[in-house]
């Protein structure tokens, strides 16, 4: 991935760890035990948001729903306050970006570009397009137009984020990759929701949030294999990932690496537990993956 | 702020005794957190399958003593998670993380630790540090026994009168501000109670310290989920809380959860 080898890394979903509060809370310690070999930053917008209103988590068996809403500190006050601390950190920063028009996120990757402790980008498509409403992510031609956009203004790596509440996520790689894109990552969160016990009332403030977890795993892996299929480009899997065999699975399916989101939660340090497993495991998988040889099949 | 060593640690289960309502359990751990930090915990066996196949995410809780390499937790049975925690047996061993959040300060004047329910748990811990007259409500006599975790004996109301006088904490407290109202005070209890104590702050301008509850995903500020909003705009309550300066706060009631 031009010049960036991501094989067999362990990656954090964006959004499920905030390596600033991480570090106020464990101290130096997390920096000497960093437990991801990149780290992708929570998404960033062009204005700040201060996100969605509470209650914001549901607890799912095996899983969980949440209605977050992306709240950050917007463009400059991700540059003046988050990047330099996160430029502390041991392992390369890939920043997550997301625009409600392509303009938008035009001025977000041509801004972070220019920063050198930025190794490279994940386009966070899951929003819709308030121009066309439609999900820029959800539909290849939106998804192609997108990094036609965003490609000449960065030699970074892009990698494009891909929804799995899309009706074929392989076409949306294909365009993806067609348009540029030197990686896809997936999958983001399902459409989910809950109700107040014995109610109608929608439990989570926005009324409707994202399912992650291993309560998801099984479709992860379905969409991963079938994106794998399709797109020569490398896939990052991820989705309910919790330990070094469910990460040789997403390898086994044709992921290149994999990303661990919702299992830092129940044990902060997993990233690198699930990386021990996975060394591990290794070896044995080369040889089923090559077997397989159906990576453009 | 005490930190935390990096990731979960197995702590051994020591004792587990059941207290009126309540279920006490110690651990084994080193590390010496401040009054009003906190804990997620899970079981290390058995943790998954129960009611509506929950709990799945460690649950938070505060020690209500932290002595001698040892940690002792108060529990209220009231879901899958605490359901599990309260059947935990001597020799079995939690996942931990933690000590958590930001605790208690220092007191201006005297203090006055006002508890509700479960809530007293950060408070016996803040007892052990800070002299002061100790407050609490419970809902009945059986689970005023939590009051015996005290070093001194508790100034006690229940909802039903069956120990104590009848009542709320807050007349409680109002009696003590009314009495000499140089203090600070220290609380912890249901959304209501928090409530209402610092409405009563307010009036009577004196300064509150509020350990507040949310429903937590991750414990370290990872998830972004366990937001309540103040005057500044939404706070994760477990990194920028768990106890706050109730003058931050337009209300300590929790939105959209019927608490
Ligand atoms: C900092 C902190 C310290 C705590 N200290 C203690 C303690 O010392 N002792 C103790 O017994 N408890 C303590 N709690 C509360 C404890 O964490 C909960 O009782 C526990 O998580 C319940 O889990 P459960 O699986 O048993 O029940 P659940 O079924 O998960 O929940 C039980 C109750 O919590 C509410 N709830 C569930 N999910 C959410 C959500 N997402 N947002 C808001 N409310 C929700 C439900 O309405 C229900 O009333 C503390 C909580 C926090 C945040
Ligand atoms: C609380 C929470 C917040 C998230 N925030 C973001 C985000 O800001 N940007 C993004 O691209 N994905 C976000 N995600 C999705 C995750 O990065 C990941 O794609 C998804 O959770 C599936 O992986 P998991 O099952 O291992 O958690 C979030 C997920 C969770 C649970
Ligand atoms: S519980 Fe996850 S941020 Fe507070």
């Amino acid at each position: 991935m031009r010049g960036f080898d991501l094989s067999g890394l362990v990656l954090n979903g964006s959004g499920t760890f905030d390596a600033i509060a991480a570090r106020r809370t464990f101290g130096d310690e997390l920096l000497e035990q960093f437990p991801f070999d990149v780290f992708v930053s929570k998404t960033i917008t062009a204005e700040p948001r201060q996100g969605n209103p509470p209650p914001r988590l549901w607890e799912t068996p095996g899983g969980l729903i949440n209605s977050i809403g992306l709240p950050n500190k917007g463009l400059d006050g991700f540059l003046a306050a988050d990047l330099p601390q996160l430029a502390e950190l041991p392992v390369p920063l890939c920043v997550s970006v997301m625009g409600f028009t392509r303009d938008e996120l035009a001025k977000l990757v041509a801004a972070v570009d220019q920063r050198e402790e930025v190794a490279m980008f994940e386009l966070n498509v899951s929003c819709p397009n308030v121009e066309t409403g439609l999900i820029m992510g959800a539909d290849p031609s939106e998804t192609a137009r997108v990094m036609e956009r965003v490609r000449p203004l960065t030699d970074k790596p892009v990698i494009v984020k891909l929804t799995p509440n899309a009706t074929n996520p392989a076409e949306v790689a294909v365009a993806a990759e067609g348009a540029g894109a030197d990686a896809v990552s997936l999958v983001n969160t399902l459409k989910g929701m809950a109700f107040r016990p014995g109610t109608s009332e929608p439990w989570l403030g926005a009324g409707t949030g994202g399912v992650s977890g291993p309560a998801v795993r099984a479709i992860a892996l379905q969409q991963v294999a079938a994106v794998s299929k399709r797109a020569e480009i490398p896939v990052i899997g991820m989705g309910g990932i919790a330990s070094g065999a469910g990460a040789q699975d997403f390898l086994a399916a044709g992921a290149e690496c994999v990303a661990v989101g919702t299992e830092s939660f129940r044990d902060p340090a997993a990233g690198s537990r699930i990386r021990r497993e996975l060394r591990g495991l290794r070896p044995k998988l080369e040889v089923t993956y090559l077997e397989r040889g159906t990576r453009s099949g | 702020m005490t930190l935390a060593p990096f990731g979960r640690r197995l702590a051994e289960v020591t004792a587990v005794e059941r207290l009126g309502a309540y279920t006490v359990i110690m651990v084994v751990d080193p590390h010496q957190p401040e009054p009003g930090q906190f804990y997620m915990l899970a079981t290390e066996t058995g943790w998954g399958g129960g009611a509506g196949e929950r709990p799945y995410l460690p649950r938070a809780f505060s020690h209500a003593r932290a002595a001698d390499g040892k940690l002792q937790f108060l529990f209220e049975d009231v879901g899958p998670g605490t359901h599990r925690l309260a059947a935990v047996e001597r020799g079995e061993s939690l996942w931990l993380t933690g000590p958590l959040g930001s605790g208690f300060g220092p007191p201006q004047g005297r203090a006055l630790l006002v508890g509700g329910g479960i809530g007293v748990a950060p408070l016996v811990a803040l007892s052990d540090d800070v002299d002061g007259p100790v407050l609490l409500g419970f809902r009945t006599a059986l689970h005023a026994e939590a009051a015996s975790l005290f070093p001194e004996q508790p100034k006690l109301v229940t909802d039903d009168g069956s120990m104590g006088r009848r009542g709320l904490v807050t007349e409680l407290l109002r009696e003590e501000l009314d009495e000499d109202a140089d203090a600070t005070v220290f609380a912890c209890g249901p959304p209501a109670m928090l409530e209402a104590v610092r409405a009563l702050c307010a009036e009577r301008d004196v300064p509150a310290q509020l350990a507040l509850e949310s429903g937590m995903a991750c414990g370290f500020g990872a998830c972004f989920g366990c937001v309540v909003p103040t005057r500044a705009g939404y706070i994760r309550v477990c990194v920028d809380g768990p106890v706050v300066e109730a003058a931050a706060l337009e209300t300590a009631l929790v939105p959209g959860t019927g608490h």
